[in-house]
């Protein structure tokens, strides 16, 4: 994050509330602007709070980002703006890319997304004469049906500025939870092992199996019929890829899932389409929650395990810069409560002990017996090469390492990509604007987008429990425009109430121009008014990502 | 390069650097309060005052830059007794209510009227010139009767945060600071981060939510990453038996150094909060051996009611186990399950709010133990 806050010559930042999500990486971002003139360009339909020292605002309709993308770039060809000499030597798909682009000329792209052509030519020249341009996003991007795309899109237009690989330039997602990056790195994905090794390869399936004491494909072949107490698929690792969260709930009604077992996330809150969820939970044969409060999905669960929180354990978090750093434990568990790395090796312990023959005893990573956070890690060393040389003693020696650092005298790596891309070249992907799944009608006139304040954290299970922070944002607020509070008779902060096809919530109205007309902005830390009571599944047929950036809504004044 | 001296010390130096940077590299001690090397330089404390040959005035080593042949004294008496006079002029204006103060112990001030032997002058002004506690924003506590004019609050706010919260008023005996027209933090678009706190060397801004629960000495301070957002800040957390208290900021963090946001830095009560679960619990029926689809109507019952309905007897009561018995009762249904209906009926939701070590294991739980591949966490939401 240093080097993009102080190398970047310019920022673009689509789709990232930076200042209230990200708020310290946001305040860097703030001094670059304000101490040494790096220039910022923000597209976002909202007036969030870093426009204030933007260059430009580009305020395009939301899920428009496609049309925004293609006709900068369009501008940027059109110009000859392009870095041709990074084109020609580390990418490919040049040309049919191009083809796409050609027909997103300015006044098309001014019409799709709302923006005045001049602000188009503006923004292109910023991002394209600064060199280099760091391009920044977080749920803005994903959260869409086409997030995928998106994210593809503003790969391509970092491809065609030659800004890869190079300090303060590149593609920067924000990540939002303070480990959503190691859980992604740790496994905690249904196609991958720790450090995206694909289930699905035959090679990565051996070494697990080797490693955690399952039979490989050779050994399962010569077993006899009469080791198999169960079917042979009990004794190897699945090669079928797992469904996603936001498949998994769902997979409830159907009868594809029958058991869930949770660690401290929060459904109810935090998932789309919230009633939906409460009859899928409601359905389900057993739910285990380890959790450190009773959230809003303990109602549903069967059994309730008091996990532990940060202050209470030693570890490591990774953050959005593939930084690992160490977790300290201040203070003992509280009650009876434990570390959750505890409560699964206990669990592992009974399980396996119920599971007889699927586990080979005497393969080196096949037990569950850790006395703390440093054995565990040595086993991810063990196993996952981009963190095959982080170890507790060197983090706790003082050094700062970001993955990857396979060896233990790697000084790990701030930068990716710098000589070449993991895939070799770059590919350019031709990517064409799709409407979102749904937009406003006659009876659903508004769009809403969802998202967080400062204030709070997703769910609200930990801010809400702060006395000082309720102090300040006690309650749920529904952004509206002036235009629209007046249309609807609001005068100061009324109560409104908001529907969607899928539900209605009442809450307090913040009447403010940071939204545009036509659009409201709600967040889910209240369970009294979340805005999941109305958003939709819909999601990105890649990444599984719901569509939280657009539902369709009708407002009206309680 | 140029050459000077410092206390008769042949030094060389950077061309363009202050007095007190050079002064630093070469381990003389020159003392500070209004200067914070995360700031720029103001000089406007004069604690950092030198004696400069052939000056006629003394001058703040943190924004003097040297020059060739500069021969410089860090403590003549002169300086010294200077320094110690500067020093009680601001005592002269400042609460003695050390005894009591939250900040005792990490002040810097008291810290230099100790080095310099400075007291309150019998000539001090007499009583509290501003209310005590005077902003009500929920975690920042304003006293500005001890406050010394240094500034880097303002500083802070602006250099840091970007904020420009914080300004000066008034002339004079009357100089004071304000946060934007003299308005509440809050109407003065403070984000509450605390960083101003940070900064200030006395109890001027200090923390409303720890105010009297334990003071630098007393705590112990424990240094980690915090478990909000993705950037990955770190900073101290502050113990006392076994008790959270607060949180501090730590220069030395990668990612952030001083810097914190509202939630780091203020949003650690929910560690302690009576909602925490500390016992394990289960549905009375796990414990009476029935089965889930035969007490629908009691959950139904249960989840209608508002009321907690625990020990009424209902089916859908929770009950409080020990880990033993509550992890039997887990393993059990998770090996029913598996037997019947096959490892992929079964969903692990791994946590991003939990260390990489847990969730290697939950991918480990899934994929060693159970056998499938349906493991996620919330990245997607």
């Amino acid at each position: 994050m240093d080097d993009v806050a102080n190398e970047a010559k310019a920022f673009f930042i689509i789709g990232s509330n930076t200042t209230e999500q990200h708020p310290v990486f946001g305040t860097m971002l703030r001094r670059a602007v304000r101490y040494r003139s790096a220039k910022l360009v923000v597209a976002d339909p909202r007036k969030i709070d870093i426009t204030e020292i933007a260059t430009l605002h580009l305020r395009h309709r939301p899920g428009t980002d496609i049309s925004l993308l293609n006709g900068l770039m369009y501008i940027i060809l059109e110009k000859g703006w392009q870095d041709q000499s990074f084109i020609d030597e580390r990418t490919e798909n040049f040309d049919e890319f191009k083809a796409t682009v050609m027909q997103y000329p300015p006044d098309k792209v001014s019409e799709t997304t709302n923006i005045p052509v001049e602000q188009l030519y503006e923004a292109a020249e910023i991002i394209a004469s600064s060199k280099p341009t760091a391009v920044l996003w977080a749920m803005g991007i994903t959260q869409h049906i086409v997030g995928v795309r998106n994210v593809m899109d503003l790969a391509n237009l970092q491809m065609l500025l030659g800004n890869m690989g190079k300090p303060g330039g590149g593609v920067n997602p924000l990540r939002g939870q303070n480990n959503v990056q190691g859980a992604c790195d740790m496994g905690g994905l249904p196609n991958v092992y720790t450090a995206y090794q694909p289930v699905t390869s035959e090679e990565a399936r051996e070494k697990f199996a080797k490693a955690w004491g399952l039979r490989t494909k050779d050994e399962l072949g010569r077993m006899k019929d009469e080791e198999f107490s169960l079917s042979p698929s009990s004794f190897i690792l699945s090669d079928k890829v797992g469904l996603t969260v936001t498949e998994m709930i769902p997979g409830i009604l159907d009868g594809k899932i029958k058991s869930l077992y949770i660690i401290g996330e929060d459904p109810v809150m935090s998932d789309p389409d919230t009633n939906h969820i409460r009859k899928c939970l409601s359905s389900v044969d057993f739910l285990v929650l380890q959790e450190i409060f009773p959230s809003e999905t303990a109602a549903y669960a069967d059994v309730l395990l008091p996990g532990s929180s940060f202050a209470e354990k030693t570890g490591t978090f990774t953050n959005t810069e593939r930084r690992v750093q160490i977790v300290r434990q201040a203070i003992e568990p509280l009650g009876d409560s434990k570390p959750d790395w505890w409560i699964l090796s206990q669990l592992a312990k009974k399980l396996l002990a119920r599971i007889s023959d699927r586990v080979r005893k005497d393969a080196p990573h096949a037990g569950w017996e850790y006395s703390n956070t440093s054995e565990i890690m040595s086993e991810i060393n063990a196993l996952t090469p981009s963190y095959g040389g982080i170890t507790h003693a060197r983090l706790e020696a003082g050094e700062r390492l970001q993955w990857p650092c396979p060896t233990a005298d790697h000084p790990g790596t701030p930068i990716l990509h710098t000589k070449q891309f993991t895939r070799g070249k770059g590919k350019f992907m031709p990517i064409d604007h799709v409407p979102p799944a749904e937009r406003p009608d006659d009876e659903y006139p508004m769009v809403m987008s969802t998202g967080r304040v400062l204030y709070h954290w997703h769910g609200g299970q930990m801010t809400r429990r702060a006395e000082g922070i309720m102090q300040v944002y006690g309650e749920a607020l529904v952004e509206l425009n002036p235009d629209d509070a007046e249309k609807l008779g609001v005068n100061g902060r009324n109560i409104l109430r908001i529907t969607s096809r899928r539900g209605s919530i009442e809450a307090q109205a913040w009447v403010t121009d940071r939204v545009p007309p036509g659009m409201v902005y709600a967040n889910f830390h209240f369970p009294e008014a979340s805005a999941n009571e109305l958003t939709h599944a819909s999601l990105d047929p890649v990444s599984k990502i719901p569509s939280y950036k657009v539902t369709a809504v009708r407002v009206e004044l309680v | 390069m140029i050459n000077l001296k410092i206390n008769g010390k042949e030094i060389q130096a950077e061309s363009g650097k202050t007095v007190l940077q050079v002064a630093k590299e070469h381990d003389i001690h020159i003392p500070t309060l209004c200067y914070h090397k995360d700031l720029n330089p103001t000089g406007n404390c004069r604690m950092c005052i030198v004696e400069v040959k052939g000056g006629r005035f003394l001058q703040a080593a943190c924004v003097t830059p040297v020059w060739e042949g500069m021969e410089i004294e860090t403590s003549s008496e002169k300086v010294m007794k200077d320094r110690k006079l500067t020093l009680e002029l601001m005592l002269a204006n400042h609460p003695v209510d050390c005894l009591i103060c939250d900040v005792s112990g990490e002040c810097e001030l008291q810290d230099l009227a100790y080095e310099y032997q400075a007291k309150v002058p019998d000539w001090g002004a007499k009583g509290t010139r501003y209310p005590v506690d005077s902003d009500p924003n929920p975690f920042i506590r304003v006293d500005m009767n001890k406050c010394i004019l240094c500034r880097r609050c303002e500083l802070a706010c602006a250099e840091i945060q970007g904020r420009d919260v914080w300004g000066v008023a008034k002339r004079g005996f009357e100089e004071v600071i304000v946060a934007g027209a003299g308005v509440p933090l809050l109407e003065a678009r403070c984000e509450s981060c605390g960083q101003c706190v940070a900064y200030c060397p006395t109890g001027a801004l200090s923390n409303k939510m720890n105010y009297g629960m334990g003071r630098a000495h007393q705590v112990k301070k424990v240094t980690t990453t915090c478990s909000y957002c993705g950037v990955g800040c770190q900073f101290d957390l502050l113990v006392k038996n076994n008790k959270v208290i607060g949180v501090s900021s730590n220069p030395d963090a990668p990612v952030n150094g001083m810097a914190l946001c509202v939630k780091g830095r203020y949003g650690y009560d929910f560690i302690h909060h009576p909602d925490r679960l500390t016992k394990p619990k289960v549905r009375r029926y796990l414990l009476e051996g029935k089965k889930k689809s035969d007490i629908r109507n009691s959950i139904v019952d249960s989840q209608k009611s508002k009321v907690e309905l625990s020990n009424f007897g209902s089916p859908w009561d929770w009950v409080e186990t020990e880990w033993d018995k509550a992890l039997d009762i887990i393993a059990d249904k998770l090996t029913d399950t598996r037997t019947n209906f096959g490892a992929d009926t079964m969903g692990f939701l791994t946590s991003a709010k939990c260390l990489n070590e847990e969730n290697y294991l939950m991918n480990k739980l899934a994929r060693q133990v159970i056998g499938t591949n349906n493991i996620d966490h919330c990245a997607r939401l």
